[in-house]
């Protein structure tokens, strides 16, 4: 798409994430169901990708909040199933993405002889992020110069360019890929590469880790290359 | 000036340390006061210990004030803690106008200072009178709650919401602490200092020494429990617990140890009935430590074999993550902030009863490979997540974001 466009230097941002309390909270699915309707949506962004960055001291068995809610407070597994395979990287909008959630729980509420109740201690609490985007003070004219800073950028660049960035337009793309397809065809094998990785079930550390790896894959391959 | 910050990067990594640096750059030079009730002691006192001079090497004028008051107006604030946390404790009114005194006192002592800065961080309820007194103020107000605000007394929540509404946010460690505010709730875990004497490394020779001073036995098994003398901490429990796991472990040994804090009056009493409660056994060993005792709980929590925190409420519970920083799987209490800490069968075991506690303690006494295994997983999540580098991003975040308002939208520092 971006063939032939000078590409100028990679600018890597950073960013932090804050947790804000809505003050919305369902005790039931009826209640969840009704929630999501109006609530903002930066807590749906929140609640599948917030986790990311968010402390944490388990290791979930769900990748979005809501899949986690409906197993371990409603102890739903078929729900929670169903919720679990949202992928948030097949829709285009976060719009799109409440109406498919809203899809699924209308669904569940029409089979169910009764609606499933959490403990009065296992609401589901909606929470919107908020994103601070700054400046890292770095810049890369090349991917040989990005490859060679990669393993010490913080996961919030990597969240920042990798998981924020599909939801800026162009959609689901992320900002590494966009720059490199700059180049031109020779770069075409590392933007396929970094196209198959799924943010979706790692962490961010682990994301880096393999991009560092594609990166170094990626230049080994095409050495002795001078430009890089 | 980064040389304090420095110091964190083998714990938790240089690019942490360089993030928070490029975060706190529109923060430079920032009037920031925090505000609590004691200087030595419990939770908040020691988070402040170290987030304030952190807060100063990244350039932020960042000072810390402590109020003061009489044994009525702790009284008072005591009765609240409790009440906020669920007690149906009463508060007469004499103590309550104590409270409104106390703070408008504090605050003529304080005010310029107060009214002067770009930020105040209130911490709990006994500050949190100080606003409506400081007409003046050209900064952002934030009450930061470190209690489980979850169900709260109602009359005495009334009373508080009347002064927290004044502020500009609140600050609660979980989500399920937090009750409905006309302003943002952020939501920020406290953490621990992997630095500090509680945390840091301690050579086998001073945990011997600290084991010899206190008549420990290197030989037999100890579980401890390090907290305030406090009803909410189950200490009574504990005994309980300890006393049926040793029918089974005759060898068993307990140590209930726990600092003390300027603005806990009922300390004292827990303590006497602790002590009624161990009824002079030997293999109970109840140390009032002092405030400052930070290596010594260092060394006990690291010689124990089997850490409980059995605790009924609990805001967050921040010995769970001190616990699991040494590698130590935690049995703690089903409550509050323990909950998201202890990961059933994980990273340790939530109990409901001393019986249960018991039990864990067994199942872990005749399981030292899993408790191997739990105690390494327990350490990696908190380096990951608990460590006070995370905490200072997420006050700096916090802090970026009110000063440049854009409520709800994504903020872009450039």
């Amino acid at each position: 798409m971006a063939i032939g466009i000078p590409a100028g230097p990679f600018v890597l941002k950073d960013c932090a994430l804050l947790s804000v309390a809505t003050g919305q909270r369902a005790q039931n699915l009826r209640e969840l169901r009704e929630c999501l309707v109006t609530v903002h949506p930066q807590a749906i962004y929140n609640h599948f990708w917030g986790g990311l960055l968010r402390p944490h001291f388990d290791d979930p068995e769900y990748n979005n909040d809501f899949a986690s809610w409906a197993n371990r407070g409603l102890h739903d597994k078929r729900l929670a199933e169903r919720l679990g395979i949202l992928d948030p990287a097949n829709f285009d909008s976060i719009e799109e993405l409440r109406r498919e959630l809203l899809e699924v729980l209308d669904e569940r509420l029409d089979e169910s002889t009764f609606v499933p109740w959490a403990r009065t201690d296992e609401q589901f609490h909606f929470v919107r992020s908020q994103m601070v985007v700054f400046d890292t003070g770095l810049q890369f004219a090349t991917a040989g110069e990005l490859a060679g800073a990669l393993p010490t950028v913080s996961v919030g660049s990597i969240f920042y360019h990798v998981v924020a960035a599909r939801w800026r337009p162009p959609v689901h793309q992320d900002d590494f890929r966009i720059w490199l397809e700059r180049f031109g065809p020779e770069h075409e094998a590392l933007v396929h590469a970094l196209a198959e990785l799924d943010p979706y079930f790692h962490s961010l550390s682990e994301l880096r880790a393999q991009m560092v790896s594609l990166f170094d894959r990626w230049l080994v391959r095409r050495a002795p290359c001078t430009s890089c | 000036m980064h040389e304090l910050l420095m110091r964190y990067a083998p714990a938790c990594g240089e690019d942490v340390i360089r993030q928070l640096v490029q975060l706190a750059e529109p923060l430079r030079g920032k009037r920031v006061v925090h505000v609590n009730s004691t200087r030595a002691g419990g939770g908040v006192a020691e988070i402040l210990e170290k987030l304030v001079p952190l807060m100063r090497s990244l350039g932020i004028d960042a000072q810390w004030e402590v109020i003061t008051g009489s044994g009525d107006f702790f009284q008072c604030t005591k009765r609240m803690h409790n009440a906020l946390q669920g007690e149906q404790t009463p508060i007469p009114r004499a103590l309550l106008e104590t409270y409104g005194r106390t703070n408008q006192e504090n605050a003529g002592r304080l005010q310029a200072q107060l009214e002067d800065a770009d930020l105040v961080f209130i911490h709990d309820p006994q500050p949190a009178g100080l606003l409506r007194h400081c007409q003046g103020r050209r900064g952002k107000w934030i009450w930061r709650c470190h209690i489980d605000l979850g169900h709260p007394q109602r009359q005495v929540w009334n009373f508080l919401r009347a002064e927290v509404v004044l502020h500009d946010a609140s600050i609660f460690s979980l989500a399920d602490f937090a009750q409905a505010l006309p302003h943002p709730m952020v939501l920020i875990p406290p953490s621990i200092d992997p630095l500090s004497d509680k945390n840091c490394e301690l050579d086998p020779a001073e945990i011997d020494a600290v084991r010899a001073r206190f008549g420990l036995d290197a030989q037999r098994p100890l579980m401890a429990q390090v907290s305030r003398f406090d009803r909410f901490k189950d200490p009574l429990g504990v005994i309980r617990a300890f006393r049926l796991a040793k029918d089974f472990i005759p060898g068993l040994q307990l140590v209930l140890a726990g600092g003390g804090a300027t603005d806990d009056p009922e300390a004292a009493a827990v303590l006497g009935e602790v002590e009624l409660a161990a009824d002079g056994d030997p293999d109970i060993h109840i140390l009032a430590l002092p405030a400052d005792a930070h290596r010594t709980i260092n060394a006990l929590q690291r010689a124990a074999d089997f850490v409980l925190q059995k605790s009924l409420r609990e805001g967050f519970g921040l010995t769970v993550a001190e616990a699991m920083w040494k590698g130590k799987p935690v049995i703690g209490g089903d409550t509050g902030g323990i909950r998201l800490q202890v990961v059933n069968h994980h990273t340790g075991f939530l109990v409901n009863s001393p019986e249960g506690a018991a039990l864990r303690v067994r199942y872990l006494h005749h399981h030292r490979d899993k408790l191997q295994q739990m105690g390494q997983r327990a350490r990696q999540i908190v380096r990951e997540n608990f460590l006070i580098t995370r905490h200072l991003r997420e006050y700096l975040t916090l802090m970026v974001s009110l000063l440049r308002g854009q409520d709800g939208q994504d903020i872009r520092l450039s």
